[in-house]
């Protein structure tokens, strides 16, 4: 399991995923073949899985975001699996999450603009199937978007 | 809007899936030489097109086992300062992202905790206590897949 010198140097390296690790063995307090040790020991047994680099889509030209929140026809058995496996073709579908509450599946859209988001709506959202009921939210901003955990 | 091509492209593309993957490897991907590769490397962090690095952590394995979405809506819009809510709520640990709104919430947050009675512990002392919530509704994560988006 994890001990405390685990969680400190996740702690860290979370907070800052680009540092040297020379750098980091000093903030958490542990030596670097510690430090190399202990990394190598949490990847090994799937806790630290890699590390990904978060794409600003805007600077890419993708202005808008939009968070789409679906009900699905329950009665209909397949209705989680076709929709999911609908949505997974639309490469403008950045996010698909699943729900136990009011939603049933959240998905983030990015377009260029309005006038493409409109279009995706209707060309290759609302055609997507089993869906009961459906609302969106409007990106305006990002505040904190750090998603550590309070190790 | 910067030029791009399709090997810029590729190079996003794996970078989003492994940040840590080294000029030289992903070079060989795409058949560019190591100083190439970094080089445009360099180009693509410098033009801004990440916003930064996450680390991948199995969450469960390491104590938090629930992820809440919650879609709060400000009470007293107008009397309630923007600034003093976001600055707070910004500040709660277990809050991992806060996004600013328009619909039929002001508000939505990625909250974990270690179990739900965790959660609602989170939710009572720190969330509902927030300068101006009015209300809060809930969805609990069952899963859930980044995809990589409109890259070619």
């Amino acid at each position: 399991m994890l001990d405390d010198i685990d969680r400190r140097i996740l702690r860290h390296f979370q907070a800052a995923p680009e540092s040297a690790s020379a750098d980091l063995a000093d903030r958490a307090g542990v030596t670097s073949s510690t430090l190399a040790r202990r990394l190598e020991r949490m990847r090994a047994r799937g806790v630290l899985r890699g590390a990904r680099a978060e794409i600003n889509w805007p600077v890419l030209g993708y202005t808008v975001e939009v968070s789409l929140r679906v009900t699905l026809d329950k009665t209909q058995p397949r209705a989680f699996d076709d929709f999911i496996e609908a949505a997974r073709e639309v490469p403008e579908v950045i996010e698909i999450q699943t729900f136990l509450g009011q939603v049933d599946v959240r998905l983030s859209v990015i377009a260029r603009d309005m006038a493409h988001y409109q279009d995706l709506y209707r060309s290759r959202i609302l055609t997507l199937p089993h869906i009961s009921d459906l609302d969106a939210l409007m990106h305006v901003a990002r505040l904190k978007t750090d998603e550590t955990l309070p190790l | 809007m910067m030029d791009m091509d399709e090997i810029d492209r590729g190079l996003i593309r794996a970078l989003a899936q492994d940040a840590q993957a080294s000029a030289g490897a992903l070079g060989r991907q795409f058949g560019l030489s190591q100083p190439a590769a970094w080089r445009r490397i360099k180009r693509l962090r410098e033009a801004g097109v990440f916003r930064g690095v996450r680390l991948d952590l199995d969450k469960a394995a390491l104590g938090f086992s629930v992820t809440v979405f919650l879609g709060v809506k400000l009470a007293t819009k107008g009397r309630v300062s923007l600034e003093d809510f976001e600055r707070a709520v910004a500040a709660v640990p277990e809050v991992q992202t806060v996004e600013h709104v328009l619909g039929m919430y002001d508000y939505r947050l990625r909250v974990v905790a270690r179990d739900i009675p965790d959660f609602e512990r989170v939710l009572r002392r720190r969330l509902m206590t927030l300068p101006g919530v009015g209300s809060v509704d809930a969805n609990v994560l069952l899963s859930e897949e980044r995809r990589p988006g409109p890259l070619g």
